[in-house]
């Protein structure tokens, strides 16, 4: 008999403890196949972040460091330039990346550091209880935006990839989705090629993966995932944005019309 | 027991900061304990530059030298800010070039020396910081002038021989116009 | 090893960092420390290093946080502004038991303050510096020579108690020029043993770890307690001082780093004058010679404390004599004192000495922790808790009477 489905050894084999329809757990999983897949487990290093997925560092079957909130791209770039043969990854999300973090994402990005960023977008603050986040969507409630995020009171969201498309120094720069399997089959392309870019030593790369929060967005699953087409990716369109070899690409799904 | 004490102050591009560099590094070579210690960041912006070099037999303490047993002016501004701080009995060298105020000090020891006008004459007015250096050399002998010039190869890594021999005459003729 | 050269206290620590073997540098520009940068910046990639100009203290003080988890020796400096900045990370190299190797060349603050020589960051340095609890190793050069030596005691210090450690620098010490002479052989980092800790190669043993986080119930304290005991053992083992003319002296002026150069001049000056006057010299500020400053107390009549802060450094050398010592202050917050100020104050504590009888007969019979068994402890504690209690007593008393 053939087996089609094993634990990833890039994983480890324990259950992780985040809320019921969260999509870290997939993202999880696909980061911890691309490892197996690519036969770079036992020279990667992770970086968990401040946030639900502090820990990460528990989950992936490799080297991990966990870090302060948003330092991930500085630590990675320690770690890769002190160890350039490691695969380094950093595993974020988007109060980190984008929010305090936003000062080392830019500039790994324009340093082109050899790394790879996998940016988990779910448009709230998580582990704090629901706070607005960076890229929490106009009119989406959150605990300190409770009548709704307003651009008066909050200003604008922020669209990462986008943003970091003007930089020469990102090279890969792909928006993705986890709320269909399709879209979790794309995901993992994306990721896998961010790592083979590493590999390859072409550069910054980063995935965004946006993912649901059904415990902070106080809706079920199913409707989280509804909510992820009909109000996220109008705003955060998925596509490829960048790669190694062509310069800036263009949304292919989702966007506003 | 020798102590010197040195403060030397005129504009930025004056080379007062290398000149005292200089001192330290031939007190150095003569077997002397020696600091320097530049006035910097922002306040060289405003356009003068100063330094403090101590040259002593024994261990130096504050390389912040407040009381100057000797100072170098090479600009007017420097001697109105400097004049003061020398230690009754001490030196004051006016590079009269460029100064023309007269020293108000009864208590002091002046010599004043054209140092712009001599290191034109030896080729180049750049190298008036090592007429005053020469001066220096020749009214204390803290250091030798011998001394300054072995000492700066070891400075000016990548002078060339000739701007290197423009040096030494320029200290020696500082020296001589000092005695 | 071997001749002595004119350097600059920045280039010499940085010169002195990459001899003992650092290959790992981040920072960002900040008077006045600028020359270490600078020089790491072109020096470390002909050792086959690395420099990073990072976009801030934070993202410096990170890429240190990541370098030194994979073993490597790491360093970054700064002043005191960025400093600050740092010890968020400081904190989390302490708490994830990373060594590693900082510079503060210290600046006038408070705020952007100046950019002259100043020690108002001693609290900052001695008492760990960012959030949490812990401590780092902190050393107090006095002149280029030492800037440059001290980097390898600090990385050897940092690997052996899995720690960071600093050198307190300042403004004077990190421009000013002097001699050198490195009094050590280079360190070939290859040749540095493994750590077994590093993250990096995971082929044929289980995952590593490096975190400051705990959230199991009890197992941060226990990671707190390892730690402590770790602390005590150092502040036994690694205390460095140096004590000049302590012996039959009547003043002794405490001081430390550019502070302590300035005392030293204004002793010369007051032993010329027939005073009997030493220097004592903290050269670790922590671990703090706090035994060896009691030790004093029998001996000199009072202390003089110099420092360029406020009275920060007093703090800890009032702690040290426990009273059975007066120690008079001269302060010069971001204020450099010359030899003759310091003179003066010296003159001035000798005349306080003449006046007043000595100050040992007030001496407590004893100082530091009560020995012997967990009952004695306990015993004392009590004995502490009623004397407290009495006192509530008595001032409730008052307090009913007024």
């Amino acid at each position: 008999m053939q087996q089609v489905n094993k634990w990833p050894s890039g994983l480890v084999n324990k259950p992780l403890r985040y809320c019921p329809g969260c999509g870290h757990g997939i993202v999880h999983r696909i980061v911890g196949e691309c490892l197996e897949e690519l036969g770079i487990r036992e020279r990667t290093v992770g970086i968990a972040p401040v946030g639900c997925s502090v820990f990460a560092d528990e989950y992936f079957n490799c080297d991990m460091i966990q870090g302060p909130h948003g330092r991930g791209p500085a630590i990675a770039t320690g770690i890769k330039r002190s160890k350039p043969e490691c695969i380094v990854f950093s595993y974020q999300g988007d109060g980190d990346l984008a929010s305090i973090g936003m000062a080392e994402t830019v500039h790994s990005a324009a340093r082109s550091e050899n790394i790879t960023v996998i940016f988990i977008n779910n448009a709230i603050y998580g582990m704090t209880g629901g706070q607005m986040a960076p890229t929490t969507l106009i009119g989406q409630q959150a605990s300190t935006c409770p009548r709704g995020r307003t651009v008066q009171a909050n200003g604008y969201p922020i669209r990462v990839c986008e943003l970091l498309a003007q930089l020469e120094g990102a090279r890969y720069l792909e928006r993705t989705s986890t709320h269909t399997a399709a879209h979790v089959i794309k995901a993992k392309k994306a990721i896998r090629q961010a790592f083979q870019n590493q590999i390859d030593g072409k550069g910054f790369s980063l995935v965004e993966v946006l993912s649901i929060c059904p415990t902070n967005w106080g809706l079920t699953p199913l409707q989280s995932l509804k909510f992820v087409t009909e109000k996220m990716m109008p705003m955060y369109p998925l596509g490829v944005f960048r790669t190694p070899d062509a310069a800036a690409g263009a949304a292919t799904e989702g966007g506003a019309a | 027991m020798m102590y010197q004490g040195i403060r030397i102050s005129g504009f930025g591009g004056q080379g007062v900061i290398s000149a005292g560099i200089l001192l330290a590094q031939a007190g150095l070579l003569e077997g002397k304990n020696v600091s320097w210690f530049p006035a910097y960041g922002a306040e060289m912006r405003g356009g003068t530059a100063n330094c403090s070099v101590v040259i002593a037999s024994d261990e130096v303490s504050s390389p912040v030298v407040s009381r100057p047993d000797t100072v170098i002016v090479m600009n007017e501004p420097s001697l109105a800010k400097f004049e003061p701080l020398v230690k009754p009995g001490g030196l004051l060298i006016i590079n009269s070039s460029l100064v023309k105020s007269q020293p108000t000090r009864k208590d002091i020891r002046v010599v004043a020396v054209a140092c712009n006008k001599i290191a034109e004459e030896v080729g180049t007015t750049k190298i008036a910081n090592m007429v005053a250096l020469g001066a220096f050399a020749g009214a204390t002998g803290a250091v030798s002038v011998d001394g300054i010039a072995k000492a700066l190869p070891k400075v000016f890594k990548r002078a060339k021989p000739e701007m290197l021999q423009m040096n030494v005459t320029a200290l020696k003729m500082g020296a001589a116009a000092a005695k | 090893m071997g001749e002595k050269i004119l350097m600059k206290g920045n280039e010499a620590l940085a010169e002195g960092a990459i001899r003992a073997g650092c290959r790992f540098f981040s920072g960002y520009p900040i008077t006045p420390q600028n020359e270490v940068p600078e020089y790491m910046s072109w020096r470390l990639p002909d050792e086959g290093g690395t420099f990073i100009q990072a976009e801030s203290e934070v993202a410096a003080i990170n890429m240190i946080y990541g370098a030194a988890a994979t073993g490597i020796r790491a360093m970054t400096s700064s002043s005191s502004p960025g400093i600050s900045l740092k010890q968020e990370g400081i904190s989390y190299c302490a708490g994830a038991d990373l060594p590693f190797f900082y510079a503060n060349v210290v600046r006038g603050g408070p705020g952007l303050g100046n950019i002259a020589a100043a020690q108002g960051d001693y609290n900052q340095s001695v008492r760990g510096g960012g959030h949490g609890d812990y401590r780092v190793i902190v050393m107090a050069p006095n002149s280029v020579d030492e800037m440059g030596n001290f980097p390898k005691l600090c990385f050897e210090l940092a690997e052996k108690y899995r720690m960071p450690a600093m050198v307190l620098a300042d403004g004077i010490l990190g421009q000013m020029m002097e001699p050198i002479e490195f009094k050590f052989e280079r360190v070939d980092p290859a040749k540095l043993p493994a750590k077994d800790w590093a993250l990096g190669n995971s082929a044929g043993r289980a995952k590593r770890v490096v975190k400051s986080y705990d959230l199991r119930e009890g197992e941060l304290e226990k990671i707190n307690l390892r730690r402590m005991a770790a602390y005590r053992k150092i502040e036994q083992d690694e205390v460095r001082f140096e004590a000049k003319n302590c012996e039959g002296a009547d003043l002794v002026v405490v001081a430390y780093g550019t502070s302590s150069r300035i005392a030293a001049g204004a002793i010369k000056l007051a032993r010329d004058k027939g005073l009997k006057v030493g220097l004592f010299r903290p050269i670790t500020l922590w671990p703090f010679p706090k035994k060896q400053l009691a030790g004093l107390a029998g001996k000199a009549k009072k202390l003089l404390v110099v420092e360029m802060s406020m009275g920060q450094f007093v703090d800890d050398v009032r702690l040290a004599v426990n009273g059975a010592i007066a120690v008079d202050l001269y302060a010069r917050p971001a204020g450099i004192p010359s030899a003759e100020e310091v003179m003066a104050e010296i003159e001035k504590a000798c005349q306080g000495i003449k006046a007043a009888p000595a100050a040992t007969a007030a001496a407590p019979k004893q100082r530091g922790r009560p020995k012997g068994s967990k009952n004695k402890k306990t015993k004392a504690k009590r004995t502490v808790r009623k004397r407290a209690a009495r006192k509530q007593a008595k001032r409730g008393r008052k307090g009913g009477r007024r």
